[in-house]
C-alpha cells in the first residue's frame, strides 16, 4: 500500500495580474523618459518630412508634391521597374528556397546546417561587395552577361533573390517545422500525386503565411534598393530617388512618405499574418542589403 | 523517376532506418543542387572571384602586396571612419535599444506600448537607404525642421561641429535602424527571463537593483553583447544610406568600394579587392562571434 501525499495547492504566482510588474516609482519615471525619447527620435524625421511633403507650395497644406511625383514619367517608369523586379525576385527566391527547404526537411536533415550557413552569407557579404564581385564575374568572357541591359536585369534580380535568402529560408524553414511534412507528403503520394503536385497543392498552401511574410519583406527591400541597382546601372526606383534627393525638396519628401507607407504596410501585413501563432519561433524580420 | 524510386523505398508506408541504405549518402545532395548552383552563381562565386583577385598581381601572378597596401592612408582612413561609426552606433544603439525594450517590458508602462514598439521597430529597422537619408535631410539638414528649430532658439547647428554630412550626422541617422534591431533581437531574451529567478532573489532579500546586477544582467550578457556585435556588422556593411546622404563624399569603407567600382580611385585594382575582402573578414568575424554568443545565451534563455 502506498501513501499518497495530499496534493499541495500552491497559489498560482499569476494570481495578481500586476504581480510581475513591480516597477518602483523611480524606474517607472525612467521608463517613461526612455519611451518619450524613443518616440521623439522616431517621429521627428517623419514629421519633418511630412511637413515638407504636404506644404509644397507657399506653405499651404496640399497634395501638390504627391501629384507632381505621381505624374512624373521618371517615377512611373522606375517605380514600375522596381515593382516588376520585386515580384520576379520573390518568384525566383521562392522557386529556389521552397523545394530546397522541403527536400532538406524531408530527406536530408543533416544538410540543414549547410543550407543555413549559405543562406546567412548575405550578412557577411555586404551588398556593395556582392555587386563588386558580380561585376567582376560577369563582365568579361566567358560570362559577359552584363553587356546588355536586359541580361543585367536578370543578374540584378538573381542578386536580390540571393540577398533575400536569410529571411526567406528562415521563414520557409519555420513554416515547414510547424507542419508535418512527412505525413502530408506520404498522404499525397499514396493518393498518386506527383512531386510538382505535392509541392504546389499540398506544401505551398500549408506554408502560405510563411511564404507571404518572406515575400512581403523581400518586396519592401527590393522596391527602394539602391546599391546593387546603382552599380549595375539599372534605372530603378532607388537610384531615381537618390537623384531627386539632391535636387528637389518637396518631391523627395513625398517619395519618402510613400516609401515609409510601403514599408509600414508590408511590416503591418506581416505581423497581421503571423499574429495568430504565438508559440512559433520568432522569424527574423530584419532584412539585409538595404542599408 | 524520382517518384517511383521514392515509392519503392517506402513500401507500405514503413520507413526503413537510413542505416540500411549507406549507398544513399550522396543522394541527398542532388536535391540541393539547384540551390547550390544558384548560390554559387550569385553569392559564393562573386565573393570567390574577389578573394582570388585579391591575391593576384596586375601581371596575374600570386602576391600578398595587395594586402600589404591596406596600410594606404586613404584605405586606413575609410576603414577607421567605418569602424568608429559602427562602434559608436552599435554601442549607443545597443544600450538605448536595451533600455527601450526594458522600459516596455518591465517599466510598468501601459501594455499598448509593447506592441507599438515591436511594430515600429520592425518598420524602422527596415526603413533604410535613400528614404531614411531624405527624412534626415528634412530634419537635420541645412534647411531641416529641427535645424530651424534650434536656430529659432539661438543655436545655429551648422556653426558647431555638427553636420548631417559628417561623422556625427551619420551616427544620428544610423541610429534609426540600429536600436530598432536591438529592440527586436533583445526582446525575446528579456521575455525569457524567468519569473522564478526574480521571486527567488526577492525571497533571499535582494533588491530590484541587486536582482538586475547579479541575476538578470549576467544571464542577458551574452545576448546583449552578441546583439551589439550584430549591430556593429549591420552598420559596417551599410552603404545606401551614407551614399544617399553624402553622395559619396564621406569615405566609409563601403563608399570607398563603391568608388572603386565606378572608377579605379585606389589606382590599383588589386587593392580594391583586398579592401572588399577585409570587409568580408570583419563582417564574418562579427557574425561568428554573434552566433557563438547567441548559442551561449540559449543555455539560460532557450
Amino acid at each position: 500500500m502506498t501513501v499518497t501525499a495530499p496534493p499541495v495547492v500552491l497559489e498560482a504566482p499569476s494570481a495578481h495580474p500586476d504581480s510581475e510588474i513591480k516597477a518602483g516609482q523611480g524606474s517607472k519615471i525612467f521608463a517613461w523618459l526612455i519611451i518619450v525619447a524613443g518616440i521623439l527620435y522616431f517621429f521627428t524625421p517623419l514629421v519633418a518630412t511630412g511637413e515638407r511633403a504636404f506644404r509644397a507650395i507657399g506653405g499651404v497644406f496640399s497634395f501638390e508634391a504627391f501629384r507632381r511625383i505621381l505624374t512624373d514619367p521618371g517615377f512611373v517608369d522606375t517605380f514600375g521597374a522596381s515593382v516588376i523586379n520585386a515580384v520576379l525576385t520573390i518568384v525566383v527566391s521562392l522557386l529556389v528556397i521552397v523545394p530546397t527547404a522541403y527536400w532538406v526537411t524531408l530527406k536530408v536533415p543533416k544538410l540543414r546546417s549547410v543550407i543555413e550557413f549559405i543562406t546567412l552569407l548575405p550578412f557577411v557579404i555586404p551588398a556593395v561587395v556582392l555587386v563588386f564581385g558580380l561585376i567582376r564575374m560577369y563582365s568579361r568572357p566567358p560570362l559577359a552577361i552584363l553587356s546588355s541591359r536586359e541580361s543585367t536585369r536578370v543578374v540584378l534580380i538573381c542578386a536580390y533573390a540571393a540577398l533575400s535568402f536569410p529571411y526567406m529560408y528562415r521563414s520557409v524553414d519555420n513554416g515547414l517545422r510547424s507542419i508535418n511534412v512527412r505525413t502530408l507528403t506520404e498522404a499525397a503520394q499514396s493518393l498518386g500525386a506527383s512531386w510538382p503536385t505535392i509541392l504546389w497543392r499540398v506544401i505551398f498552401p500549408n506554408l502560405r503565411v510563411a511564404l507571404l511574410s518572406g515575400a512581403l519583406l523581400t518586396f519592401a527591400i527590393v522596391i527602394g534598393e539602391l546599391t546593387v541597382a546603382l552599380y549595375l546601372g539599372q534605372q530603378t526606383f532607388g537610384p531615381y530617388m537618390a537623384n531627386l534627393v539632391r535636387n528637389f525638396v518637396a518631391e523627395p519628401a513625398a517619395l519618402t512618405i510613400l516609401s515609409f507607407g510601403l514599408t509600414w504596410g508590408a511590416m503591418g501585413l506581416i505581423s497581421y499574418l503571423t499574429r495568430r501563432k504565438p508559440g512559433r519561433r520568432r522569424l527574423r524580420r530584419q532584412a539585409v542589403g538595404a542599408r | 523517376m524520382t517518384a517511383t524510386s521514392a515509392d519503392s523505398k517506402r513500401v507500405g508506408g514503413v520507413e526503413r532506418p537510413p542505416r540500411l541504405r549507406p549507398r544513399r549518402s550522396y543522394f541527398g545532395w542532388i536535391g540541393i543542387l539547384p540551390f547550390l548552383l544558384f548560390s554559387t552563381a550569385f553569392l559564393l562565386g562573386p565573393a570567390a572571384i574577389l578573394f582570388f583577385r585579391s591575391f593576384q598581381s596586375n601581371e596575374g601572378g600570386f602576391t600578398l602586396a595587395n594586402y600589404q597596401q591596406l596600410t594606404d592612408p586613404q584605405v586606413l582612413q575609410s576603414y577607421g571612419l567605418s569602424l568608429r561609426i559602427s562602434f559608436v552606433t552599435a554601442l549607443v544603439g545597443g544600450v538605448f535599444g536595451f533600455l527601450l525594450a526594458w522600459a516596455v517590458i518591465f517599466g510598468g508602462l501601459p501594455r499598448f506600448f509593447r506592441s507599438l514598439l515591436t511594430t515600429f521597430s520592425g518598420v524602422a529597422s527596415n526603413f533604410a537607404g535613400v528614404p531614411l537619408a531624405a527624412a534626415f535631410i528634412f530634419t537635420l539638414g541645412r534647411i531641416g525642421l529641427v535645424t530651424a528649430l534650434f536656430g529659432f532658439f539661438g543655436l545655429e547647428l551648422y556653426d558647431t561641429d555638427f553636420s548631417l554630412y559628417n561623422f556625427w550626422g551619420l551616427t544620428v541617422v544610423y541610429m534609426f535602424f540600429q536600436f530598432p534591431l536591438m529592440v527586436l533581437t533583445i526582446t525575446p531574451a528579456l521575455e525569457g527571463l524567468k519569473r522564478e529567478w526574480r521571486e527567488a532573489s526577492e525571497n533571499l532579500g535582494a533588491s530590484s537593483w541587486e536582482y538586475w546586477r547579479y541575476i538578470a544582467l549576467p544571464v542577458l550578457m551574452p545576448s546583449v553583447l552578441g546583439t551589439i556585435i550584430l549591430l556593429f556588422g549591420n552598420a559596417f556593411g551599410a552603404h545606401a544610406t551614407a551614399y544617399a546622404l553624402t553622395g559619396g563624399t564621406l569615405r566609409l569603407a563601403t563608399i570607398l568600394i563603391g568608388a572603386q567600382i565606378s572608377g579605379d580611385v585606389l589606382q590599383n585594382q588589386g587593392l580594391g579587392y583586398a579592401v572588399a575582402m577585409g570587409m568580408v573578414v570583419i563582417m564574418g568575424l562579427s557574425i561568428a562571434v554573434y552566433t557563438v554568443l547567441q548559442r551561449r545565451a540559449e543555455r539560460w534563455l532557450g
